[in-house]
């Protein structure tokens, strides 16, 4: 068996759940603006509050399941990004701290600080990880040691930003519709015409960032030569992104937000098709690319993470719907609340 | 003095500098700042969730408010640690890759499989039971809340077990190789897994796993204590202060002398695997026989000598022989393969760290006297000792990771003998990323910085915050200032064996 393709979609998988559950968090936040008082803002920090900790586990799950099977791109990417990485470290950890902080006292300027906080790095974390995506669809340029020589300039192309403005609304429509389930009455009002407004801007930007991977970035779609059942995908992802408006229209509230998780998970599949076989591509060189197999780890490595994973992720799976499950329905605030 | 620090600071890896510092000082430098912020946290949480499985148990058990209040209390803190623990952690795993790229490509098929199974087996097992923990009062019973408690202790204790592996495989490698292997046509080494369980139980794991966790033990034990003997200075929620103290002492005793053995333990340990770090522990610069243990001093690294010294002599010769007359190597006699550690910084933390742990031996002793004598929770000075115990309790947990960390420079990776033949590791210096700038690390280490001098201002003043405001409830109510109703040891044990509640009238709450 291919055991570094296998970690490749294994690293899939870890990428989409944090997309999908994470996504919807980063979302609320980014909707922060739209609570009216207070208690609506209590409301939307409540709605993510025995969860979001939860949600960024995959992300560091994602970064420790990358250094062990392919070291050579965690070395290649983290090191390449340092000042991109420090903008979403230093995002997800102000993002913590004004969830954990801003009720804590009452004055109102210690709140509206967290608040714009809150919405900021919520913000600043959607757009870099679009960014980073998009420059991995471009590809970076990398010496014959797999070593990133580019400057932050080098790194923000108009493509990368186009996809990072895609991720933005794709997170704020999905913050939007889980918005929908937790909220009621005006807020809840309020809540259903941003996700309308934000469904269609990402409609919008979906089409654009396409057209522009079309035109741009020939060299995304040979693989679909190779396995034209994964052309299925594609259709699946406009079936899903039109599913959600038909959903919402319908007032099936759970749909829409399930819609807008296939959404994405549409979205990183395509990803992993765009990239296979490499991890990070070179550009101008692609001989220097660093792919599934030159940059695995050994195969004993590999088949004991696969052990690991096996023996996980069932456990993994089962506590994260224990939690969904417990924590369902509208947000009411009590004293454990933040 | 610390002529050391210069060698600490030695080893310019190229002309890249930043303020006269090149990139590996300002490495070294950022990981010894985000690592030492981060591990005041985890000790910290994984000490108070032993406390909470405890408290929470005994409500199970006898069903007595009181401890339903002190676990609701303790909760509340231990969540905002907890929080800071995983806000500094998750910079943790990004900063292998960021700042040390290159030790990553080095260590990454043996070091990354523990990282992953840490996310996968603990942080998923933590978070998950936290949201259970911290919201879940209201909406699942108590059983499941109390489960929800003891598997968020699990999580804790899962993820430093991972964590120690990790860390004592680069200190005392084992279950690996190092190879070649080919990247777009170049040759590079990196060590590799050759045997899964050997890598897990090295020769120090195990060891320094235990050691990791009694410090933990001891300090969320004296943190305990601290807020509790505070309530009890000021007379307030004193049933509940009574009652968190005393289950505090009971860890911190049990702790700090099963410590005692598993520091001697440790000590063996770097003897025979990191000899070179032993010698720098203890001041060691000459091989001699009946080689003494300084209770403090200052090594000088030009002259040899440890100045200012207060020695027992023969006593590290007994120590590690149980003969006075045995011979201790030296730095001077050492392998050259293992190089010197920055000696003063070495022995400083590690001195430290022993006078801390006898410090908290003799004060849980001490404790333990008054107490039986029926006059603990009256005697201020005593109190008050434990109030300020707290912080040397820290400083102890960092320590121990100083002397261990900055001990087995200048390697990242220890280089180890097998079958007479010397295997290289790797120097740190060799370990950093070669696509970073000086200037972007010390932007870094900048933008860090503020980040965590907000976030400990936040944290204390919370602190703050939450320990006035106190334990709501049957503890809160307990108004009877200045009673002291505590018969003596054989009383109080009794008890607690018994499991009888009648200690105060908090069964009217009932």
């Amino acid at each position: 068996m291919d055991y570094a393709l296998l970690w490749f979609v294994l690293l899939g998988v870890l990428l989409a759940g944090y997309a999908v559950l994470d996504g919807f968090d980063l979302g609320v936040g980014m909707l922060t603006p739209v609570a009216k008082n207070d208690h609506e803002r209590r409301i939307l920090f409540n709605s993510i509050g025995p969860l979001w900790d939860g949600n960024e586990v995959w992300l560091v799950t994602f970064g420790g399941a990358l250094f062990a099977a392919f070291p050579e791109a965690y070395a290649t990417v983290f090191s390449g990004f340092y000042t991109a990485l420090m903008a979403v470290l230093g995002a997800l950890i102000f993002r913590a701290v004004s969830i954990e902080f801003r009720s804590k006292f009452k004055w109102g300027w210690w709140r509206g600080l967290w608040d714009g906080v809150f919405f900021l790095s919520s913000l600043v974390a959607s757009l870099v990880f679009g960014v980073a995506i998009g420059g991995a669809m471009v590809g970076v340029p990398l010496d014959e040691r797999g070593v990133m020589r580019a400057t932050l300039m080098d790194q923000l192309g108009w493509y990368p930003l186009l996809v990072g403005a895609m991720t933005v609304a794709l997170f704020a429509q999905h913050g939007a519709l889980f918005l929908r389930l937790k909220t009621k009455d005006e807020l809840r009002e309020r809540v259903d015409r941003w996700a309308w407004r934000l469904h269609g801007a990402f409609a919008l930007l979906w089409i654009a960032v396409t057209v522009a991977t079309m035109v741009a970035l020939p060299h995304a779609l040979t693989n679909f030569a190779h396995a034209p059942w994964a052309l299925l995908v594609p259709v699946l992802n406009v079936l899903a992104i039109l599913n959600i408006s038909r959903s919402m229209k319908k007032g099936h509230e759970l749909a829409a937000f399930f819609s807008s998780g296939a959404t994405i998970l549409a979205l990183v599949f395509l990803l992993g098709v765009a990239i296979f076989p490499n991890l990070v591509a070179s550009s101008p060189y692609p001989e220097h690319s660093l792919t599934i197999h030159n940059a695995a780890s050994s195969e004993k490595t590999l088949w004991i993470m696969s052990i690991i994973a096996l023996l996980g992720m069932p456990c993994v799976l089962a506590y994260t719907t224990v939690v969904y499950w417990t924590f369902r329905g509208k947000v009411e605030l009590d004293e454990h609340s933040y | 003095m610390p002529d050391s620090l210069l060698l600490f600071a030695q080893s310019a890896a190229g002309a890249d500098t930043a303020w006269g510092l090149d990139v590996v000082v300002l490495s070294r430098l950022q990981f010894a700042l985000t690592i030492m912020f981060h591990y005041l946290f985890p000790p910290l949480t994984i000490g108070m969730s032993v406390v909470l499985v405890y408290l929470k148990g005994r409500h199970l058990a006898t069903g007595a408010a009181i401890y339903d209040d002190a676990a609701r209390f303790w909760t509340k803190i231990f969540g905002l640690n907890f929080a800071m623990g995983v806000v500094t952690g998750i910079v943790m795993e990004f900063q292998f890759g960021t700042n040390w790229a290159a030790y990553s490509r080095f260590v990454g098929d043996v070091f990354g499989s523990a990282l992953a199974a840490e996310g996968i087996f603990a942080f998923f097992l933590e978070s998950g039971f936290l949201s259970l923990l911290l919201f879940g009062w209201d909406r699942v019973g108590p059983k499941t809340h109390f489960f929800a408690t003891l598997m968020v202790a699990v999580g804790g204790i899962f993820s430093s077990v991972w964590i120690v592996i990790a860390n004592s495989w680069q200190q005392t490698p084992a279950g690996s190789e190092i190879r070649d292997y080919v990247v777009n046509g170049q040759v590079y080494q990196r060590a590799e897994i050759v045997d899964f369980w050997a890598l897990v139980f090295n020769p120090s794991s195990m060891n320094r796993l235990v050691h990791v966790w009694l410090g933990a033990f001891l300090l969320g034990a004296f943190f305990v204590m601290s807020i509790s003997a505070w309530y009890l200075i000021k007379r307030r929620h004193e049933e509940f202060a009574r009652r968190s103290f005393v289950g505090g002492l009971l860890l911190a005793t049990v702790a700090a002398f099963a410590q005692l053995l598993s520091g001697h333990e440790q000590a063996n340990a770097v003897a025979e695997y990191q000899p070179a770090k032993l010698a720098a522990m203890e001041g060691v610069y000459e091989t001699t026989d009946n080689a003494p243990i300084y209770l403090f001093g200052s090594p000088n690294d030009e002259t040899e000598t440890v100045d200012y010294g207060l020695a027992v002599p023969g006593m590290l010769s007994w120590l590690l022989a149980f003969d006075t007359s045995a011979e201790v190597q030296g730095l001077d006699e050492l392998d050259p393969i293992y190089g010197r550690p920055p000696v003063w910084i070495t022995f400083q933390a590690y001195h430290l760290m022993v006078a801390i742990g006898s410090a908290m031996i003799a004060m849980t002793l001490l404790a333990w006297l008054y107490y039986w004598r029926g006059r603990l929770f009256t005697t201020h000075w005593l109190l008050w000792l434990f109030v300020l115990m707290v912080v040397p309790a820290f400083v102890a947990n960092e320590a121990g990771w100083v002397a261990a960390e900055v001990g087995r420079q200048p390697w990242i990776v220890y280089p180890r003998v097998v079958d007479g033949v010397a295997v290289d590791g790797l120097r740190t210096s060799d370990g950093v990323s070669e696509a970073v700038s000086a200037d972007q690390v010390l932007g870094s280490i900048l933008f860090f910085g503020l980040i965590y001098t907000v976030l400990f201002g936040l944290w204390i003043s919370l602190l703050h915050t939450k320990i006035s405001h106190g334990p709501a409830g049957v503890a809160a109510g307990d108004g009877r200032a200045g009673h002291d109703e505590h018969g003596g040891f054989v009383e109080a044990v009794t008890e607690m064996v018994s499991h009888r509640e009648g200690m105060t009238g908090d069964k009217s709450k009932e």
